[in-house]
């Protein structure tokens, strides 16, 4: 389905509709080691100023060399985007001076980027399917981080983060709601973790975007942009969309025009604002790296990188929906996080598959939800789980008691089948004895049964009666067919 | 080999030989050289003597040469131009804002040198940041020429930028030095004090710890006082350093071999395009000599055209600026360096911070980077001039399809007095108008000194060369200066004073 063609999703204004244009730039910390043009740390969190080498502090002198590895999650990157990978790209200076980028200038990807045009598909709640296109994807330098707190009449520089790599990934304007924005990002967020290119972790920084925001009349010329900086979490992206949106909506409708201009989100406040023009009014002079050679690629590099690729989102979707018959919706869920595919593909293995996802959504996800954990820190492997659904599949024990043997392995750990053995939690399918415990209470109450014949509703009260004599391991479907004829109720109920 | 009447007159083929025979031991030779720029401080070479670190790398060669592990350049004292970042001893690039600088590392082409076994008897002298021809824009006060006129007492300089360490190969105040060559650094000075000077290919020796001006042109290269001094200290400086990704993976041959093979049969290209106008008859009378003797050594000699060789400074004096005006973005008074007393917030820290740590020259040279990469300008001046590059490389590279080297004048005139230019800077830019070719095509070019002037001063030639084709220019280098047999020494005035 084309762009144009998916439900139009506009905003009402006080003088008829108006449509909102996205475009995002996504930076995402390349996964690696070392840094982008030096062989200094990247850990996250470390003391400030360890991670710097001479390279990264620009002393005299020094010099960048590309760090091959970085080129190669680049080009993993826009492999996975399903991007033209350029065999030659050209690293360019952007010169600006501020106390976090101690050469002057950063190295980034002006003219020619590594990676040329892809795209991305996201999945909206509704099951419609919409294609982002990707612009460009480059590497460049992050900076350092100024430090302003730390002292009364200074400010303090930590240069751990100087000269780490990110990939700066451009999409097309082809956003027309907050909502597809955040699908966006959380789409890109799953394809970078995918393939190992990027942690997607926005709390550390590791992913921000840049949102670009424009709005027109449906179908008319775009709209002048605002572009918003540095919005880090997938909530304020759709808070800050929204509010920007209206805010030219409204400046529009009172007969003002749209200034181009970058914007700051408050996250606090909920808005955008305008950056100080002082901050804006660069001039970054950016010419080509003498320092660096034109970064030249194999053919043979790239077909070898193409070939290591993982299953990514869309492709594990697709499977998962021919060989288990689930819903889109729940492939959908399932394929955002590869552990929790992962996770699935051994929970259903030899089970029955729409089962296995409904006891991943409702036990499962609940109790880690419950628990405020991951699906990594899920404190039952997917084979016990496994074990556990065969259990029901098989009668071994009846679907509630599947959740109190999830319940046990879930706090104490330990086999599931063994806690079957052990605890008696085996379900009683010999008809003898639980034939003997429908006569005893059918025995034991004459008046129930009489009340039980006018009105078939209370045969429930006789089943909870036997499952307590029989500790709630009789096998309901047995309980209810001798009741049934025990009581000579009909059939159907 | 007879002993020269002192140590430091000493070439240094012939100091490594006297060395590794222990007619005399590198103590002896360090101390003399020592002695020499205590007594020279007039000419201000020097902007740090490392007297102490010298005698202590002199004990432990001599102690080496007794173990019979003598290096290649064991024992053997060297100066070292200001630009080269030395572990430990202080590095300025003759500018105010590097004054209190010392490098915690070591630059590729010194470490070389101290790997084989070279003593470090000081920093050199050069103009700020490498940007000048005369060696007055340093911080540290200008470098004096050993050179007079004959009968003057006028004070000339040396050239620039390698200023420091062409005064010091040419007043014996050091076996050799190391220079760089952005547009002619270490060419220029070379034939105004009469010494031998090699910018190597774009590549060669390695940029890693070099203090840097314009990225795409500075090469480091040996300053001597012959030519097979030159190709000793080449073999050493360079090499395949993977810290400098425009360093070219070619293996380094030994230089030396083959240096006295003569020209027999070598075609030697004649560029017209390098008569100019204006220039003393001098000049053209010497070129036309240095032609004649390798004619007359059995060279080929055949006219050629390098049509674009009047675009050449014009191009320069846009590309090196835009390069200095990026590279020299660091010296912001964050982290190290001169850093401004009274400022009240970061943007007044940096614009004192660089006001008062660059001189003029610098300044000019920022201003004009600076304008040239602007938005609306770039393709008018610094795209321009990169296509321009281009042209002039593949001027070279036409010519080369007819000879082997080329045969060039070094500097369109001698030593000139101090202040004489120093107003005028299209004038002193000048200066470089045969060198800069060079440096946009990325070739190696060797001066050698080939006359004197009149009025007795140095002049010199340069040979061209092919891409990495040090060897041949070193022997077209060698033949020149074996003709011209140039003996001619400075008076040593300075020593008097």
């Amino acid at each position: 389905m084309s762009a144009t063609e998916r439900s139009a999703r506009l905003i009402e204004g006080a003088r008829g509709a108006w449509e909102v244009v996205i475009g995002l730039e996504v930076h995402a910390q390349v996964l690696s080691h070392a840094k982008l043009f030096s062989g200094a740390a990247t850990v996250f969190g470390a003391e400030p100023n360890t991670q710097v080498s001479f390279v990264d502090a620009a002393m005299p002198g020094m010099l960048p060399v590309i760090n091959r590895y970085c080129v190669e999650q680049a080009v993993r990157t826009g492999l996975g985007l399903k991007a033209r990978i350029n065999p030659v790209s050209v690293f360019d200076r952007k010169n600006y001076f501020y106390p976090d980028l101690p050469a002057g200038y950063q190295i980034s990807q002006y003219k020619n980027p590594i990676v040329g045009e892809g795209e991305v598909f996201i999945d909206l709640p509704h099951g419609e399917t919409v294609r982002v296109g990707i612009e460009r994807l480059h590497l460049e330098q992050d900076a350092g981080k100024s430090l302003h707190d730390q002292h009364p009449d200074y400010s303090y520089v930590d240069l751990n983060r100087a000269g780490v790599a990110l990939m700066e990934i451009v999409s097309k304007p082809d956003m027309r709601s907050s909502e597809e924005a955040a699908a966006f990002l959380k789409k890109l967020r799953a394809i970078v973790r995918y393939l190992g290119t990027c942690d997607g972790n926005m709390d550390e920084g590791s992913m921000r975007a840049d949102v670009n925001v424009s709005v027109r009349k449906p179908g008319g010329p775009l709209g002048t942009r605002c572009e918003i900086k540095n919005v880090n979490s997938m909530r304020f992206v759709v808070q800050a969309v929204e509010y920007e949106a209206r805010r030219q909506i409204d400046v529009i409708e009172r007969g003002g025009t749209i200034a181009q201009e970058t914007r700051l989100f408050d996250s606090k406040a909920g808005e955008t604002r305008p950056m100080r023009s002082k901050e804006e009014a660069h001039d970054y002079r950016y010419f080509p790296d003498p320092d660096l050679l034109p970064l030249e690629l194999e053919q043979n590099w790239i077909d070898g990188i193409a070939a290591s690729l993982p299953e990514l989102p869309d492709e594990k979707k697709a499977r998962f929906l021919r060989d288990y018959g689930i819903s889109a919706y729940d492939a959908g869920v399932l394929v955002t996080e590869r552990e929790l595919a992962d996770y699935y593909e051994a929970l259903a293995r030899g089970a029955d598959a729409k089962l296995a996802v409904n006891w991943l959504n409702n036990e499962i996800l609940g109790r880690l939800n419950r628990d405020g954990r991951t699906i990594g820190e899920c404190p039952v492997s997917a084979a016990a789980n496994n074990a556990i659904l065969r259990m029901v599949a098989d009668e071994t024990i009846s679907g509630k008691i599947a959740k109190d043997v999830l319940d046990i392995v879930w706090t104490e750990g330990g086999d599931p089948h063994a806690i079957v053995e052990q605890r008696g939690l085996r379900q009683v399918t010999d008809m003898g004895a639980i034939e003997h415990a429908v006569d005893a209470v059918i025995a034991a109450n004459p008046e129930k049964v009489e009340e039980a014949k006018a009105k078939p509703k209370l045969a429930g009260w006789f089943v909870g009666q036997v499952m307590k004599q029989t500790g709630g391991k009789a096998n309901p479907q047995v309980v209810n067919a001798l009741l049934k004829a025990r009581l000579e109720l009909p059939e159907e109920g | 080999m007879s002993l020269p009447s002192s140590p430091t007159d000493f070439s240094l083929a012939d100091a490594r030989d006297a060395v590794r025979t222990k007619k005399i031991s590198s103590r002896e030779l360090t101390e003399a050289f020592v002695t020499a720029i205590e007594g020279a401080r007039v000419l201000n070479a020097f902007v740090t003597e490392t007297p102490d670190r010298a005698l202590e790398m002199a004990d432990a060669s001599d102690a080496r040469l007794a173990q019979g592990e003598a290096r290649p350049l064991e024992g053997l004292p060297l100066a070292v131009k200001d630009l080269f970042c030395t572990k430990g001893v202080r590095t300025t690039a003759g500018s105010r804002i590097l004054s209190n600088f010392i490098p915690p590392y070591e630059s590729t082409v010194t470490q070389n040198l101290w790997d084989a076994g070279a003593v470090l008897l000081g920093k050199t002298n050069m103009d700020e940041f490498a940007m000048g021809s005369s060696n007055e824009t340093s911080y540290f006060k200008p470098v004096l020429n050993p050179w007079r006129a004959r009968d003057s007492n006028q004070n000339l300089v040396p050239g620039g930028s390698s200023g420091g360490s062409a005064a010091s190969v040419a007043g014996k105040l050091c076996l050799a030095a190391t220079g760089t060559d952005t547009g002619g650094s270490i060419r220029q000075p070379a034939a105004l004090t009469g010494t031998v000077g090699l910018k190597p290919t774009y590549g060669r020796c390695s940029r890693w710890g070099i203090v840097a001006f314009a990225s795409s042109l500075d090469q480091a290269g040996p300053m001597t006082r012959t030519v097979r001094d030159a190709a000793i200290l080449l073999t050493t400086m360079a090499s395949v350093d993977a810290k400098d990704s425009t360093s070219v993976a070619m293996p380094v041959p030994d230089y030396e071999t083959g240096l006295e093979s003569g020209v027999k049969g070598l075609k030697v290209g004649i560029p017209r395009e390098y008569r100019i106008d204006g220039a003393p008859s001098e000049i053209d009378v010497l070129w036309a000599k240095g032609a004649e003797w390798l004619r007359a050594q059995g060279a080929e000699i055949v006219d050629v055209s390098l049509p674009h060789t009047k675009y050449a400074l014009p191009a320069y004096y846009i590309v090196a600026p835009a390069e200095a005006s990026s590279n020299l973005a660091r010296y912001d008074g964050v982290r190290y360096g001169h850093r401004t007393s009274d400022a009240k917030d970061i943007v007044e820290l940096y614009e004192k911070s660089r006001a008062e740590g660059f001189g003029a020259e610098v300044r000019r040279r920022i201003l004009v980077g600076t304008y040239v990469l602007s938005a609306g300008y770039y393709d008018a001046y610094y795209a321009r001039a990169q296509k321009l590059r281009t042209l002039i490389a593949r001027d070279f590279t036409e010519a080369f399809t007819r000879c082997d080297v080329l045969l060039t004048p070094a500097t369109p005139g001698p030593a000139f007095a101090l202040g004489a230019k120093t107003d005028d800077p299209v004038s002193m830019y000048l200066n470089d108008v045969f060198t800069v070719t060079v440096n946009l095509a990325g070739l190696p070019g060797l001066v050698v000194p080939a006359g004197l002037t009149a009025n007795r001063l140095p002049l010199g030639l340069q040979i061209i060369g092919k891409a990495f084709d040090e060897t041949t220019v070193l022997r077209a280098g060698r033949a020149v200066e074996w003709a011209a047999d140039f003996a001619a020494k400075p008076d040593a005035w300075w020593r008097a004073a």
